[in-house]
């Protein structure tokens, strides 16, 4: 801070900046991430009941739930990962907010999106490297709270 | 009917786990990265003290989907193994239930690096 | 010789004259509310395979341009001052690596437009250089890559974010003023060099209300030590406040005795038309001031629509090693009077 402004302090500018600042509409938002999360989680049900369906059935045979399960997982990451590269799924997080975040495919994207980025920067260092950026740390914390409630459930077993 | 309500649950459990990211976005100014690991970690402790099983029995791909779900598999995966294996389990059980998730963002982040460019928006 | 005013301020010695400028822009520029002003507009790439050589190329095609206007050769050039928002200046450095003028690379954020005309502005008024030439660039896609995320991964922005500007300015500065001897020509009257403000707001989706203190810390600086009052300009033009920014400027101003309401406008609310190119708050980088100023600004000042213009553009001093590391968001606002 500098003496050139002398009658604002830090506090008073808190509030200043705030009473300004325009909020997200949460409202809506709120709505959207509702229908697009909702839509997303449907899909995955209705591709993981048509390979249990009768015809699908027929031609690749009777697939445990697992199979069925990793199976539609696939495909959900597979549907993320191509409207990422043909560079639509950035125009539904614009509306989607969360809704395209939180599932899966949202995670597909994370992965997808900087891999595209980096490119410029070569397969190795740039894919490579940065594949992870911004989905990593899913995977980090993810891996390491399952090894800790694991250890707490073998302790708790013997 | 069956379907529909099955489709009404999936469609309305997964809606509302993202309404819950929403407001954490809009009202704690969190980054999404940091959302996405909350919600992990979550659906890993939720599983672990047996509430995520009810909400996956009740609503299936509503709530595996969600990132939540991601954590539900990883804590799945570690109790199944350490119930089969023992000790081990811990370290091996986790990863590969979500193995096929990871494995295809790879391969298809490979992919689409290879053959498309991002674009500026619109 | 330059004579210091007060603790920030240095009065010219009224020769030094902004006798050309060259602007080019990418589409999202052409098609806002000051499209027509520019002197070219170029895909956001240039052709080329990464953003940050085609931010580069934008540089190295704003220069050419510039030159081209001026019908000087590159030898007569005393220094080039040149910025942009990458790392190390990267896009400066690649896009005048074949300029054959002696470079001096600067960094001020969105404030680098007006830092790099200050800095040549002294240079030439200690009479150690006589022609010089201030450009500076951002791009939409580079910016998000380098401070935000890549460009595919879906997420909203907030109503108070900024859309970085993809643009690239320069202005051409002489002692001796072009043209013929009747033409009257702007020359820069006038400099104020900020101080780093700090007023702890932590959004880095905010940066209007991280840079206007610095703002109105450099105006208020420049009229005490001066002694001016704002209506001696007739236009307050400060750096990509946006719409936030400049609504908490004018609350600041006012608090501090000095209304600069009906004459202040600024570039980041100019350039391009919110409600239907859904910039949100408006742009920003350095690019913005640039194309802001080298085009539509110098025409009105040409045209002698504009007599008095001062010139603060403000930019934030943040990098994402500081946020990452919990630093406060630092920002800095450099003005310069131009009269004509």
């Amino acid at each position: 801070m500098s003496d050139n402004l002398d009658k604002l302090t830090v506090k008073q500018y808190q509030k200043i900046s705030d009473s300004n600042s325009g909020k997200s509409n949460i409202v809506k938002n709120c709505i959207m991430a509702f229908i697009f999360g909702g839509l997303i989680c449907t899909i995955a049900q209705g591709y993981s009941d048509l390979l249990a369906s009768k015809p699908v059935v027929r031609v690749i045979g009777i697939l445990d739930e697992k199979s069925i399960g990793a199976l539609t997982v696939l495909f959900m990451v597979f549907l993320g990962s191509l409207l990422t590269a043909l560079n639509v799924y950035d125009c539904i997080g614009t509306v989607a907010g969360a809704g395209s975040i939180v599932p899966i495919t949202g995670f597909a994207n994370s992965v997808v999106s900087p891999a595209m980025e980096y490119r410029s920067e070569g397969l190795i260092l740039g894919v490579g490297a940065q594949m992870f950026q911004v989905a990593g740390p899913v995977l980090v914390y993810g891996t390491a709270s399952s090894v800790l409630v694991g250890l707490i459930y073998y302790l708790v077993k013997i | 009917m069956d379907y529909f309500v099955q489709y009404l649950c999936a469609f309305v459990v997964g809606g509302l786990i993202c309404v819950i990211a929403q407001v954490l976005i809009d009202k704690t100014k969190m980054t999404s990265a940091r959302i996405l690991v909350l919600f992990v970690v979550c659906g890993v402790f939720l599983t672990a003290v047996g509430l995520y099983d009810y909400l996956v029995e009740f609503a299936d791909y509503g709530a595996r989907i969600p990132l939540t779900g991601f954590g539900y598999s990883l804590c799945k995966g570690v109790f199944n193994s350490i119930d089969e294996y023992g000790f081990r389990g811990i370290f091996t059980g986790g990863l590969p239930d979500v193995a096929t998730g990871v494995v295809m963002a790879v391969v298809f982040g490979l992919i689409a690096s290879i053959v498309s460019k991002p674009k500026s928006k619109k | 010789m330059a004579v210091k005013f007060g603790k920030q301020s240095y009065k010219l010695s009224g020769r030094i004259y902004i006798n050309e400028t060259a602007c080019i822009v990418g589409p999202r520029e052409k098609e806002g509310p000051l499209g027509e002003y520019f002197d070219q507009v170029e895909r956001e790439d240039y052709g080329e395979d990464t953003w940050e050589k085609g931010e580069a190329h934008y540089i190295e095609a704003t220069f050419n341009k510039l030159m081209g206007k001026i019908s000087l050769d590159t030898k007569q050039i005393d220094c080039v001052f040149s910025g942009d928002l990458l790392n190390q200046c990267m896009a400066s450095a690649i896009g005048l690596k074949n300029s054959n003028v002696p470079f001096l690379g600067l960094y001020g954020a969105c404030s680098t437009m007006a830092e790099s005309m200050l800095c040549a502005s002294l240079c030439m008024d200690s009479n150690a250089m006589t022609d010089t030439i201030a450009i500076t660039s951002s791009n939409f896609c580079s910016a998000e890559k380098q401070y935000r995320f890549p460009l595919e991964l879906g997420g909203q922005r907030t109503p108070t974010s900024q859309w970085t500007v993809t643009a690239s300015g320069a202005v051409y500065l002489s002692c001796n003023k072009s043209g013929a001897v009747e033409e009257l020509k702007p020359y820069i009257e006038s400099v104020t060099i900020g101080k780093i403000e700090n007023y702890k707001i932590n959004d880095v989706n905010n940066m209007g209300a991280v840079m206007a203190p610095a703002c109105a810390s450099t105006i208020l600086s420049h009229l005490r030590d001066l002694s001016r009052t704002p209506d001696y300009y007739d236009l307050i033009l400060t750096g990509d406040l946006g719409y936030t920014g400049s609504k908490i400027l004018l609350e600041i101003m006012s608090m501090h005795g000095n209304d600069i309401s009906t004459r202040h406008n600024d570039c980041g609310k100019m350039i391009f038309d919110s409600a239907s190119q859904d910039t949100k708050s408006g742009g920003s980088g350095c690019g913005c001031a640039a194309a802001v100023f080298t085009s539509y600004i110098y025409k009105l000042l040409k045209n002698l629509n504009l007599r008095r213009v001062l010139f603060v553009a403000t930019g934030a001093l943040i990098s994402p090693v500081m946020v990452k590391q919990g630093e406060d968001l630092l920002a800095i606002s450099h003005g310069i009077s131009i009269e004509i």
